[in-house]
């Protein structure tokens, strides 16, 4: 517990932030024309940026976008693929093979290439963001989920309950899915550091949120162009992220730890 | 040997047809009319006919299909509609810079991942231990579109070392591969850490030392040869992260290479372009993975048996 509060204090944060910033007396898109590029100061704990904007409470709806990203591509993401996986390893024979294939064809788009490409020809927008995102996040969960179903399809209570007659649904929902939620739930974790870097780094690009709505991701494009005369336009939504991923990934290792679940990332690497 | 090449070799002949079929399909998915998008709300209905006949969307899509392959089979990957010229000399332009950048940034994931995996396996469970994982839990956490211009501020604007953007000089290389390697390196010192650990206790190492070898050539010369081939295969793997993160990194520095060109042309509606870069990207992905695969089962005989069991 000692190792996981801070983290967990940070993570309640952000998603108290995220749902609480419409309620809250912020003025994201006010323009302050004598605040230009002002440094932090009393009015403003953060500064301001190139606009006179309260950085913020820009960074407070920035939470929002990141926090509502995540959970809509992570959540759309672990349902598609887990569907998909579970279905095709349970299915088997040539539906498992082109299955199979057709993840090993979105795994070798390399990272966040095939979300640019999606984001920049499908056009700016945040529902354009989450579509390009899920697209290419689903394909880890559905690798997770056909390799747990394979193995768990094993175990003697799946084939009792085969023996006993009862539907592939049925058994999927009773003998399979509660035992996969483990590991799922720790690449899920996982997921949601990936996914607010990514939102962000689409932003960054120009391929995400759209002004005036405020990103994380943009701020820092942003301020790229005063780094000089204001850099607290880009370090603070770069904290911000930072905080926010560091928390992610280390819950991430501790539920792992909890979980002991051995997972195999991206990259093939075993811990 | 032969048969595992040659299932390696199908395998990834069919993902690269999907990977084409998928960039193929990108254009389909620009909402409404592409031609439209490209062109801008001005232009004359001749001129989006004849853009129109120019990138074939006039005609059924299985021809399409069929003339976009054939274009690939000869190399052949269409017109930029921006810059009137064929996409693969835009694409020879900018291959050099972004070669470049990759192979310096190898250098520098290496330079940093070796030493810090080495310590933190050597001196395991001290605070040594943690705080190169420290290091490396913050280098896979820090973004590239952050790290890089922190790096400016710190390195260019405020000390002067190195130019802000660019790829004036020789210098100008080190900030972009710096921004690029310290996440990989931190994924790397994870992995080099954990194969040392695996050959620390190794009995060969316990003789290295009892006939009185000192501990550095111990270190590298019994310890770091045996623990290197895990490590070797994962820069291989790596080296996809490095192309899809020079696309931001490359736009962070504006560092003239194939990444920005994505980027470039993403934002001129340059589809052609667009395809071309995510194609190119992708299937150099798939090569060089199946290249460290053969790599691999070349070395350990485990890897090319283990498969007919």
């Amino acid at each position: 517990m000692r190792r996981v509060r801070l983290p967990l204090l940070i993570m309640l944060a952000w998603a108290l932030t995220a749902l609480c910033a419409p309620q809250l007396p912020l003025t994201p898109d006010r323009i302050q024309l004598e605040h230009i590029l002002g440094p932090p100061g009393r009015d403003a704990l953060l500064g301001y940026d190139d606009l006179g904007r309260d950085i913020g409470a820009r960074l407070a709806i920035g939470a929002r976008t990141s926090f509502l990203v995540s959970l809509w591509v992570v959540g759309l993401s672990l349902l598609v693929g887990t569907l998909f996986g579970t279905a095709s390893a349970y299915r088997g024979g040539w539906w498992d093979r082109v299955a199979v294939q057709v993840v090993d064809v979105f795994l070798a788009f390399p990272g966040i290439l095939l979300a640019i490409a999606l984001a920049g020809l499908l056009g700016p927008g945040l529902d354009n963001v989450v579509i390009a995102l899920t697209t290419v996040g689903w394909v880890g969960y559905a690798r997770l989920a056909r390799a747990q179903v394979l193995s768990l399809r094993q175990r003697e209570h799946v084939l009792a309950a085969e023996a006993l007659g009862s539907r592939g649904g049925y058994i999927m929902r009773r003998h399979l899915l509660p035992l996969m939620a483990a590991p799922l739930i720790v690449e899920a974790t996982f997921g949601v550091a990936a996914v607010v870097v990514a939102e962000a780094g689409l932003s960054f690009l120009g391929l995400g949120v759209q002004p005036p709505a405020a990103s994380w991701g943009a701020m820092i494009r942003d301020g790229t162009r005063y780094l000089l005369v204001a850099p607290h336009m880009v370090l603070a939504p770069g904290l911000a992220m930072l905080a926010v991923v560091l928390a992610v990934n280390l819950l991430g290792d501790r539920l792992r730890d909890r979980l002991d679940t051995r997972l195999n990332d991206d990259t093939g690497m075993r811990e | 040997m032969l048969s595992y090449l040659l299932q390696r070799l199908s395998d990834a002949c069919l993902v690269i047809l999907g990977v084409v079929s998928i960039v193929f399909l990108l254009i389909h998915l620009v909402p409404g009319d592409p031609v439209e998008v490209m062109l801008g709300e001005s232009a004359s209905g001749a001129d989006r006919a004849a853009l129109r006949t120019a990138l074939g969307l006039d005609r059924p899509v299985a021809v399409q299909y069929l003339d976009y392959l054939h274009g690939l089979l000869q190399l052949d990957l269409g017109r930029s509609i921006q810059q009137r010229q064929p996409v693969i000399d835009l694409v020879r332009e900018r291959l050099p810079a972004t070669g470049w950048l990759a192979l310096v940034t190898l250098c520098v994931t290496v330079a940093l991942a070796l030493p810090l995996g080495i310590v933190a396996a050597i001196r395991r469970d001290t605070a040594w231990d943690s705080a190169a994982m420290g290091v490396s839990l913050l280098g896979v956490s820090i973004p590239n579109f952050w790290l890089g211009p922190l790096l400016i501020l710190v390195f260019s604007l405020w000390l002067g070392w190195f130019p802000v953007s660019g790829r004036e000089g020789a210098g100008a290389v080190v900030l972009p591969a710096l921004t690029l390697g310290t996440g990989l390196a931190a994924v790397l010192s994870r992995m080099v850490r954990s194969s040392m650990l695996e050959v620390l206790h190794e009995d060969y190492l316990r003789t290295a030392r009892a006939k009185g070898m000192g501990p550095l050539r111990v270190i590298l010369h019994h310890a770091l040869r045996n623990a290197l081939l895990p490590v070797i295969t994962l820069l291989g793997l790596q080296l996809g992260a490095l192309l899809a993160g020079a696309v931001i990194t490359e736009t962070v520095f504006s560092w003239p290479g194939i990444g920005l060109l994505t980027i470039e042309a993403i934002q001129s509606r340059d589809y052609p372009v667009v395809q071309a870069c995510v194609l190119l990207i992708s299937t150099t992905y798939v090569v060089v993975n199946l290249l460290t695969d053969l790599v691999y089962a070349g070395i350990d005989p485990r890897i090319r048996l283990g498969g007919r069991a």
